[in-house]
């Protein structure tokens, strides 16, 4: 059962990589044109960013 | 008219009408390509383009203009629609918090589900103090808005609804730090912050469906022209600022340009836009000795005219003064929301309190009574009326949203829902507008030809739907020369040496029938004429009867004369109707209704439309309004089908019937948590079973309201 002294932080870890992606998906304006962004993702001209308004 | 906006503030345009990803290249292209535009970015989701310009760049009006070319509708973003989300700090805010809250929710559940599968002793202890480790951070970072709002209400001395909520949250986490120190078997923590996740869902739903403020007051204050030419004694031009005009002042007002003050005309004859006293964008000619107001917009030719009235005491100010007015006395809305807090906050307190009192006096113990008393807040608290009422406004939003019908708040949804009565304007609300040709020559008439070439030498807006449809038909202009423009009668021109005129009937000479519309001369020595009608927006018959099979009361109220007024009526099935009604008239007929209890909705896009609009309990203007009528009014519709406003009409019906359902499933919910939670059967397993099984059914609930056609 000890191994779970160890299961408990990696879960942890990972669950804040995905929280950490998640702000910073934020922060760079991801959300802000969604069914926009779905069309621009086949457009031949490429920005490589969003609004970043 | 162009706003004056100072030109590197990006520029936000709505298109009503895009529809598919493909619409996007091109219209970035396109615009990007015009000289001085830096960038453009389409925002598909709610519709818009922001445009970025070099200072010197074109105006909103030119980019409009430039996107019309290539078919796409395009109109100016101003306080009157909704706020753009790109610059929204507070919902992001949320979003953070809310995310936060999420993550801790899910991993603290993972370790409640080994506790409550039976884990023993040491171990569930272990669990308990990781979950502790997790929550309470996130519950202090997430929480905080509950706790601000919580604690603004205390010391302005009311209950709101987060104040149960905050004291739920404080007491699960310090009552389970007190039972995992003591080794206890029953911690809170998950259900602590799982509340707390649902409610900023919630939250953050509410947050998006409130309005930006946005004063229909400023908008009028746009009118008003900033400098004017004042013709001194010895006859000189100069300009003054509207600020230094004062009454006996002459000046001189050129086409195209608006009147800077009230005052009577001295010299010169031209066509005047008197929407803002009349609602009517049909030109009227004026001649010397005829009263003009400031923000009249002076078409066809130079006036010169004596000042009788200056800033606050022009006609304009006195409409900007009734639509604040109107505005402010509009009367706090008692939300539904609001009406259930008042009821539910106390009696939550109460039932907790009782609930801690009486466990105690009975057990003795302490840790016993406030474990019970955290799950019965826990247990009460409002994640489905916290949920359920943002939910529905979210969803009625999207649902309206997605048939063109922009709403600016969820409080001007409920208000719908209460109205009894709808009163209608005539002109750009039941009617297109002016200016559509009822009738004319056939198209292959030679009196097109000439009443082209004319019509495209004058601005007037008879002259220029002429041309329009002209053109439409595919009419080539015949070769006239000299045209000259006689302001408040017409153009004429020559061919062959013949003199022609297009204008009114009794300038062109005798015309056959009425002195309606506008004639023309043929070479030949004949006439043609030309009449124009306010024609009925197509289904405006159809909305009106579905207006009354709602049960509503509908009525007509217009500036303009009776004949058309009771035409219209008559028309669209209307059976009251009043007519020659300027702005202040409406609030006055306004206020009367509402004094006889009545509820009424406002449907008008007119400059004098402004009053009425702001003080009516609810209130719907097309998108072609004018950007006074747009910012007061509570939602926008776009289009030309007048059926917008029965829709809006039921989907605010069924928001209204969901929410009380909503209602209704909390307080069965809470009938039988109660007790529960009371004899002190609820663990935190059936805590959080319960929380998430109601929050679902309400927002499953909510979501009928995407159905409403």
């Amino acid at each position: 059962m000890t191994v779970i002294g160890y299961l408990i932080p990696v879960s942890l870890f990972l669950g804040g990589l995905g929280l950490a992606a998640f702000i910073w998906s934020l922060r760079a304006d991801q959300y802000t044109d969604l069914e926009g962004d779905q069309h621009r993702a086949l457009f031949g001209e490429h920005d490589d960013r969003p609004s970043g308004e | 008219m162009p706003l004056d906006r100072p030109p590197t503030e990006p520029i936000e345009l709505i298109l009503p009408s895009i529809s598919c990803g493909g619409c996007i290249a091109p219209i970035e292209r396109r615009l990007t390509a015009i000289e001085g535009v830096r960038t453009a970015r389409v925002n598909l989701s709610n519709k818009r383009v922001r445009i970025e310009t070099l200072p010197g760049g074109p105006d909103a009006d030119r980019l409009a203009a430039t996107l019309a070319e290539i078919g796409h509708e395009a109109r100016q973003l101003t306080a009157a629609l909704p706020r753009s989300e790109t610059r929204d700090a507070e919902g992001r805010d949320l979003v953070l918090r809310l995310g936060v809250a999420g993550f801790a929710a899910m991993n603290v559940m993972l370790l409640s589900i080994s506790v409550w599968s039976g884990a023993e002793a040491a171990t569930r202890d272990l669990l308990h103090w990781v979950s502790a480790l997790i929550a309470l951070p996130a519950m202090a970072y997430s929480g905080l808005p509950f706790y601000r709002s919580a604690g603004r209400a205390l010391t302005g001395g009311r209950l709101n609804m987060d104040v149960p909520i905050s004291l739920a949250i404080l007491l699960s986490a310090v009552s389970s730090l007190i039972e995992t120190s003591y080794g206890g078997q029953h911690a809170y923590f998950d259900a602590g912050i799982m509340l707390i996740f649902f409610l900023l869902i919630g939250r953050y739903l509410d947050h998006r469906t409130r309005a930006q403020a946005g004063s229909a007051a400023a908008e009028l204050s746009q009118l008003a022209a900033r400098m004017a030419v004042q013709i001194a004694a010895d006859g000189t031009r100069q300009s003054i600022a509207t600020a230094d005009l004062r009454p006996g002042m002459r000046l001189t007002v050129a086409p195209g340009e608006r009147i800077p003050a009230d005052g009577v005309i001295s010299l010169g004859q031209s066509d005047l836009d008197r929407a803002l006293v009349t609602g009517e964008s049909v030109p009227e000619p004026v001649s010397p000795g005829d009263t003009i107001h400031a923000g009249m917009l002076n078409l066809t030719g130079p006036l010169e005219m004596e000042v009788t009235a200056t800033g606050d005491g022009t006609l304009l100010a006195d409409i900007a003064r009734m639509v604040e007015a109107a505005e402010q006395g509009r009367g706090r809305l008692d939300r539904l929301a609001d009406q259930a807090a008042r009821v539910y906050a106390p009696g939550v307190h109460l039932v907790a309190l009782a609930a801690f009192v009486g466990w105690y006096w009975q057990s003795g113990d302490l840790l016993t009574a406030l474990g019970i008393a955290t799950a019965v807040l826990i247990i009460t608290c409002p994640c489905a009326l916290g949920l359920a009422v943002p939910t529905v406004h979210t969803v009625a939003s999207s649902r309206l949203f997605r048939s063109g019908i922009f709403l600016k708040d969820g409080g001007e949804l409920e208000r719908l829902a209460q109205v009894d009565t709808v009163a209608f304007d005539k002109t750009g609300t039941l009617t297109d507008g002016a200016s559509q040709i009822a009738s004319a020559p056939t198209p292959d008439h030679p009196a097109w030809p000439v009443a082209a070439a004319l019509a495209q030498a004058s601005r007037h807006p008879l002259a220029i739907a002429i041309a329009a449809e002209a053109e439409r038909v595919g009419v080539r202009p015949a070769r006239i020369s000299d045209l000259t423009e006689h302001p408040g009668q017409g153009v004429s021109g020559q061919i062959k040496g013949r003199e022609l005129r297009l204008g009114r009937p009794d300038w062109v000479g005798h015309a056959p029938g009425g002195s309606d519309g506008v004639l023309v001369s043929l070479p030949d020595g004949g006439r043609a004429s030309f009449t124009f009608s306010d024609t009925l927006r197509p289904d405006a018959r159809e909305t009106v009867a579905e207006v009354v099979a709602l049960g509503l009361d509908p009525c007509l109220i217009s500036g303009d004369a009776e004949r058309p007024v009771a035409r219209a009526a008559d028309a669209a099935g209307i059976a009251r109707w009043h007519a020659r009604l300027h702005p202040g008239d409406k609030l006055d007929l306004l206020a009367e209704m509402q004094a006889e209890g009545r509820r009424v909705l406002m449907v008008g896009d007119g400059l004098n439309d402004g009053p009425a609009l702001a003080a009516a309990h609810a209130s719907i203007s097309p998108a072609a309004a004018a950007d006074v009528a747009k910012a007061a009014a509570g939602l926008v519709f776009t289009g030309q089908r007048l059926g917008h406003v029965s829709l809006a009409l039921r989907v605010a019906r069924a928001a209204r019937r969901r929410t009380l359902e909503c209602f209704a499933i909390a307080a069965v919910y809470n009938a039988l948590a109660i007790p529960l939670a009371l004899s002190g059967q609820v663990t935190p397993l059936i805590a959080a079973a319960a929380m998430s099984g109601s929050s679902i059914v309400v927002v499953l609930n909510a979501l009928r309201v995407r159905n409403v056609t």
